[in-house]
């Protein structure tokens, strides 16, 4: 006889753990299963991990989990062939309690996590794939998994199996990705000495530093590339959406051979030891992609969900709160003892209002946008750049006549209209 | 009905485990740890043999609070019980203070329930050295039988095990009186996947686990470092292989190249008979 839980959880990321350990926390008879050796064996992300979602999970997380480095300067890289126009802001608040956030090795901290939930009580099984939702009278009763005798069953089965949700797909909630909805991020992790790379990055001992990079670091293609600060390594990666990489021909890790060869990045990264070769989906659809999330005995979280905010680089955060709010529902559909589409539609509810469903209506039409026009980071970035260079080499023209000059650069007047009409747009798809 | 012990050992990956160059010691930090693998088979093993016969499988390990992650890995096999000794006292044993130990603990389980069979895995990767075993058949005084290659009958009335031992050109078939110690080689069986009601019973099991005290009759000095009288006096890496011949071309080109060198070389390769083409 296969045995019952309240609640099945699949995949062990930041949403299905976060779901797990506040189920378990509430009482509630959970699994989570996950499909690598352990959590975090095959989860992948840049590297930032933001301190209030996680805190809302576990309060002052940061003094036990195993994080690398508090980020106390976040610089932004705007690339040209051989020069880059960098702002950024570095603030010692970030360097104390309660931090704003942290750079983290997935490997490890997701392990931690887990291991939190099992704390609480929830049981984790590793190596073990869902390979369908068990669906009777149109209602989820549970998960098929590879293993003999593998069938499980629950009052209701959460979906954090990521990016490439199958279980979402055998729902029929999730259709397959159009290339322009999903971007495929490769990255490297660089051994290199603590003191050096506080050196390299102008940082006290323990403190770490973000870099994101656009323009030439993807070669002009819509996308971004990155540079984190972790204990004694480095994080470096770059990712665009596949529709760009399909248009240019490139393969993924050669966009990032280029990225780290750059001369603006080299200096930094220069007789590191490479560690570690990672890959992954990351969904940037943003609002328009999103699937069902609700059905009957189901809830669909994380990246599962679609739920990552590409301007912003932020997806585990709201993984983790869609996680906790899924609990949240689930809780309460315990006591109710209703299971279905329309009580637990209050996860959604509470999703879409919280800053998750905020956000990803924001910023619902800019990925597209700035895939429809490539303009932006193909020739605006290396414009701002000419500008630049233009205004802070002192070579005896006026400081007039060099604004004339980069006045001409920009084009005729037609393009400069063009421009305006650009910056325009920008600014609508992103207020 | 059976009761059958297999003894495991939690070791540290070492497919993929870094070496210090200064120290040329294992970076332990470096790999995860796993169960070793002929202990799998060991454990699978005895697994089979309970189906067999009918009866209970225990495992036992000697190790750091962490390997009862070995232990859950066993039950997810299908042991039914895992014992784990763990203490300071332990700490630091060569393989000759390991099966003093582990005697003690496996005395100790008897007496809860007769020891019909003990299985070990032929050696541990971090090891290599095989001797656990056997030390532990000779501290008890029952046969050790290693290389164990297939278990063709088990006779619990007549006391009589019948079994295959690997030899370096075929098996030899043995028949030794019980209870007996195997070691067993990793081509004795296949591990299966493990069935999910395994799996959740193994995410819910916790070990029995001793300290030294829970252990009777212990002479201290025999113990952890102080009981181990090995003395590691130098480790090296080992040379690189020089040399060596590549071929290239199609698969087909590949073989009839390959078969040529062989032939030429015959005594290297011990090939028997002529060339025919």
């Amino acid at each position: 006889m296969p045995e019952k839980f309240d609640c099945i959880v699949v995949g062990a990321g930041p949403a299905g753990i976060a779901c797990a350990y506040e189920l378990a926390k509430a009482g509630v008879n959970v699994l989570l299963l996950e499909r690598g050796e352990y959590p975090g064996s095959k989860n992948v992300m840049g590297g930032v991990l933001y301190r209030q979602m996680m805190e809302d999970v576990i309060p002052e997380f940061y003094k036990e989990a195993p994080l690398e480095r508090p980020i106390v300067e976040q610089r932004f890289m705007m690339m040209d062939k051989e020069s880059a126009l960098t702002f950024g802001y570095k603030g010692l608040e970030w360097a104390r309690e309660p931090y704003n956030n942290f750079t983290v090795l997935r490997a490890k901290f997701d392990q931690w996590f887990a291991g939190k939930a099992v704390e609480q009580g929830a049981l984790l099984i590793n190596e073990t794939v869902a390979l369908s939702c068990i669906v009777e009278n149109g209602k989820v009763v549970g998960v098929q998994t590879d293993r003999p005798d593998g069938q499980l069953y629950a009052d209701v089965v959460v979906l954090a199996d990521g990016v490439n949700s199958l279980l979402a797909k055998s729902l029929g909630f999730h259709r397959e990705f159009k290339p322009d909805e999903v971007a495929l991020a490769t990255m490297e992790i660089l051994k290199l000495d603590k003191k050096v790379i506080e050196d390299r990055f102008n940082l006290e001992e323990g403190q770490g530093c973000t870099i994101e990079l656009f323009g030439d670091a993807t070669k002009g293609i819509l996308g971004t590339g990155f540079l984190y600060t972790n204990k004694d390594t480095l994080s470096l990666g770059v990712g665009t959406l596949l529709s760009g990489m399909i248009k240019h021909k490139l393969k993924p890790h050669h966009l990032l051979d280029y990225v780290k060869n750059h001369p603006m990045i080299r200096p930094f990264v220069q007789g590191a030891e490479s560690q570690e070769y990672l890959a992954h989906l990351i969904p940037e659809g943003g609002y328009h992609s999103m699937p069902k999330v609700v059905g009957d005995g189901v809830l669909v979280v994380g990246d599962a969900a679609q739920l990552v905010n590409a301007i912003h680089r932020e997806g585990s955060n709201m993984a983790m709160t869609s996680g906790r709010l899924a609990a949240e529902t689930i809780v309460l559909a315990k006591q109710a003892g209703d299971f279905s589409e329309a009580f637990l539609d209050r996860y959604r509810k509470e999703l879409m209002g919280s800053f998750v469903g905020e956000d990803l209506k924001k910023y619902k039409d800019s990925t597209h946008h700035f895939d429809k026009f490539p303009q932006y980071f193909e020739q605006y970035i290396p414009m701002m750049n000419r500008a630049a260079s233009q205004m802070f080499t002192v070579d005896g023209t006026s400081k007039r006549e060099k604004q004339k000059k980069i006045w001409r650069d920009i084009g005729s007047a037609k393009e400069k209209v063009k421009i305006a009409r650009d910056m325009y747009r920008a600014w609508k798809v992103m207020k | 009905m059976l009761h059958i012990v297999a003894c495991i050992k939690q070791v540290p990956d070492t497919k993929i485990i870094k070496m210090n160059p200064k120290t040329n010691t294992m970076d332990r930090a470096s790999a995860p740890a796993i169960l070793n693998p002929y202990d799998a088979h060991a454990v699978e093993e005895a697994v089979r043999l309970k189906q067999r016969y009918g009866g209970t499988v225990s495992v036992l390990t000697m190790g750091p609070p962490p390997a009862v992650k070995a232990i859950r890995k066993c039950i997810e096999i299908g042991a039914d019980e895992g014992y784990m000794i763990s203490d300071r006292a332990f700490a630091g044993a060569d393989t000759l203070a390991t099966s003093y130990a582990l005697t003690k603990a496996l005395n100790k389980i008897a007496k809860e329930r007769p020891i019909d069979l003990i299985i070990c895995g032929k050696m541990t990767i971090d090891g290599d050295t095989g001797q656990v075993g056997p030390g532990i058949a000779r501290r008890l005084d029952i046969p050790p039988l290693t290389s164990v290659k297939k278990i063709v009958e088990i006779d619990k009335e007549k006391g009589i095990a019948i079994l295959h031992r690997k030899l370096e050109d075929g098996y030899e078939v043995v028949s030794s009186t019980m209870p007996c110690l195997f070691s067993v080689e990793k081509d004795i069986n296949e591990v299966p996947y493990s069935t999910m009601p395994n799996m959740l019973r193994a995410a819910r099991y916790n070990p029995h686990i001793w300290s030294v005290n829970d252990l009777e009759d212990v002479d201290k000095a025999q113990l952890g470092l102080k009981g181990s009288p090995t003395i590691v006096s130098s480790v090296w890496a080992p040379q690189k292989p020089q040399g060596g011949q590549m071929l290239d071309g199609k698969a087909a080109d590949q073989v009839s190249q390959l078969l040529g060198i062989m032939l030429e070389k015959k005594e290297l390769f011990q090939v028997k008979g002529e060339s025919t083409s």
